[in-house]
């Protein structure tokens, strides 16, 4: 009985999703390994050695694994079956793409966005956009899940680095290429790891009028978030959606702007530790889960709580590590 | 150029779904039901490479009850031209739903499956991929933009931190994210031609799909409500509670 996390990383550092499964997988109470699959990713694999918990770091680093395509990385996944009873990826998109596919080859029933793991068999996980809550106990003789990582701690790094492991195995479908990647570049802390998140929705009504948020944002040392109708109306770019498609995030404290609550934004944000919420309806639903409502026109509450903030001389502990 | 369609039959999802009494599944006696709203955009997304001369035939297909009839229906009014019903009452796991739509892409032979990147009822985000495995072929998750030509799919994959385009040699199954189309909204004249379409019922059992669900449901409940907290009257009052109260800044 192993468990095996597959890493998030993009070839040069790790990310910190791969630390909150890790927390999920030791709670397992097995030997666990951690799977590094990508190209010229040498540095993560080092990184990943000394992560509290993790005996044995397997590598696989080949050019045919550069973008982790999941024609090509779910045959490595399968084959990897045979070893491990439970294999974890953080629930993000490369998890999403890659585990139900490689559960697939191995005749397995995945089990997505685990929040809870309660034996080595049986696990929770929100369904019904977290409306509902279900707990499910596996048959399949190999367990595989993604982990939703706001539901779990990073795993701390420890000075006893371990063993690497390379993996010979090369497989090239030959079925599909990358042909263009756009990624945004940004100073701000992730969405996901950010101590603070200031999310806009439809009300900000364009672009420019979300730098309001951004000076919030960076002020409180924070990322910012939007609500899908903002996204659909390309005021933010999509990586940004908050809710039960987009990101979920549980921030110790989540700031909702013009934003009304409908359930689909709220099951990306309602764990956060303190809600505030500024909408100008006094009936709408945010209001329902915010700690602090302000009833009132965000135009004029936004840049009075910045200067606020200047005033008081707010000063906010540096937001938690992004990557290792 | 044929296209297959999956669509999923799942509760409205308007409705506030709860635990049924024995607290082992979800009650949905006299609930709602409607096509899944990813399943829509894929439907339109298919309908659209149909009227742009890219597909010539889009088939619309359901593994679930009789009643699914009616979500068919709905992908036909969009422009669906032929219906496929798997029909089962059982509530089959996406691995088992991946076997039937093995089976019904085998019989059609399309270049191209739809299907929505995420059903709403289950939130597992699993069934394209699963498919796509079974079937050997590329697999283009999360789509904001699809282009079918050359023999090729080129899809913009909404992931984490962006952006990705991958190119899919074809046969290719793509699952459709929020932002791939609007669907339209189906007119009357629409409504009545979907319902002289034809619709062709598989019984689950002549497929030979093992569909003895792997995970079994211990409790479904309703998590814990968070509290609405207090409205503060002023920004003032509000910087001051984040300080002294909640000790967040
Ligand atoms: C399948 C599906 C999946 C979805 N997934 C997501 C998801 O992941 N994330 C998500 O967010 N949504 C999602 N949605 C959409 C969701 O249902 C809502 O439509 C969306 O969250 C609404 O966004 P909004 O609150 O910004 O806009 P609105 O609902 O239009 O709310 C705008 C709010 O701003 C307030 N306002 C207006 N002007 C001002 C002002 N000057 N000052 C202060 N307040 C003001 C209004 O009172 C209102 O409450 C999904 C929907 C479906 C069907
Ligand atoms: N019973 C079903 N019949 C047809 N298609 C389905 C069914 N269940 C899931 N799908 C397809 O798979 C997608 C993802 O569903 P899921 O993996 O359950 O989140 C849906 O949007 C549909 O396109």
């Amino acid at each position: 009985m192993k468990t095996l996390i597959y890493a998030e990383h993009d070839n040069q550092a790790l990310k910190s999703s791969t630390l909150n499964a890790v927390t999920a997988g030791l709670e397992l109470g097995q030997e666990l390994h951690l799977l590094v699959v990508g190209h010229g990713c040498g540095a993560v694999a080092n990184a990943a050695r000394n992560i509290q918990g993790v005996s044995a770091v397997l590598v696989a680093d080949a050019p045919v694994y550069d973008y982790q395509l999941p024609e090509n990385v779910a045959p490595l996944l399968e084959k990897l079956t045979s070893k491990y009873s439970h294999i974890l990826a953080p629930a993000t998109t490369t998890g999403k793409n890659i585990i139900p596919r490689a559960a697939a080859l191995a005749d397995v029933q995945p089990i997505a966005d685990v929040v809870g793991i309660e034996t080595t068999e049986t696990f929770v996980r929100p369904i019904y956009a977290g409306n509902l809550v279900a707990k499910v106990s596996s048959t399949d003789s190999v367990k595989m899940m993604t982990i939703r990582t706001s539901a779990f701690e990073a795993a701390a790094y420890s000075e006893n680095p371990c063993e690497i492991e390379e993996l010979s195995f090369e497989f090239d479908a030959g079925l599909s290429t990358v042909v263009g990647q756009d990624l945004a570049t940004s100073d701000r802390p992730e969405l996901t790891t950010a101590r603070v998140v200031v999310s806009g929705g439809r009300a900000l009504q364009s672009a420019e009028n979300f730098q309001i948020l951004y000076s919030l944002a960076d002020k409180l040392g924070g990322a910012v978030g939007a609500s899908r109708a903002a996204v659909d109306a390309g005021y933010v770019p999509n990586d940004l959606q908050v809710g039960q498609t987009g990101k979920i995030v549980s921030p110790e404290l989540y700031i909702a702007v013009g934003i009304s609550g409908a359930v689909q934004h709220l099951a990306g944000m309602k764990d956060s530790k303190v809600i505030v919420a500024i909408n100008k309806d006094e009936d709408a639903p945010i209001f329902e889960v915010a700690d602090y409502g302000l009833v009132a026109d965000l135009y004029e509450a936004v840049p009075e709580l910045e200067a606020l903030l200047t005033a008081y001389g707010v000063e906010v502990d540096a937001p938690v590590a992004v990557s290792a | 150029m044929k296209v297959l369609v999956a669509i999923k039959r799942v509760a409205d999802v308007n409705v506030v779904v709860r635990p049924n009494s024995e607290g082992n599944d979800v009650e949905l006696t006299n609930v709602k039901m409607a096509i899944n709203p990813f399943c829509e955009i894929a439907v339109e997304e298919a309908v659209r490479l149909k009227e742009s001369g890219v597909a010539t035939e889009v088939v619309a297909v359901c593994i679930g009850p009789a009643k699914a009839q009616e979500q068919i229906r709905a992908a036909m009014a969009i422009g669906a031209d032929r219906g496929v019903i798997v029909e089962t009452d059982e509530n089959l796991e996406p691995l088992a739903i991946a076997k039937c739509l093995k089976a019904v892409y085998d019989q059609e032979l399309p270049q191209l499956i739809m299907f929505g990147k995420q059903s709403v009822d289950g939130d597992n985000n699993q069934t394209g991929q699963m498919f796509a495995a079974l079937a050997g072929i590329p697999q283009g998750t999360f789509a904001s933009a699809l282009v079918v030509a050359d023999g090729k799919a080129t899809v913009t994959r909404e992931i984490d931190g962006g952006a990705q385009t991958v190119e899919l040699s074809l046969p290719a199954a793509v699952t459709a994210d929020l932002r791939l189309n609007e669907p339209r909204y189906a007119s009357l004249p629409q409504i009545m031609k979907a319902k002289k379409k034809s619709i062709e019922t598989i019984p689950f059992a002549s497929l030979g799909v093992d569909g003895t669900p792997r995970l079994k449901v211990v409790t479904v409940s309703t998590p814990d409500k968070r509290r609405a907290g207090t409205k503060v009257s002023s920004v003032e009052e509000l910087v001051d509670k984040l300080r002294s109260e909640a000790k967040v800044i």
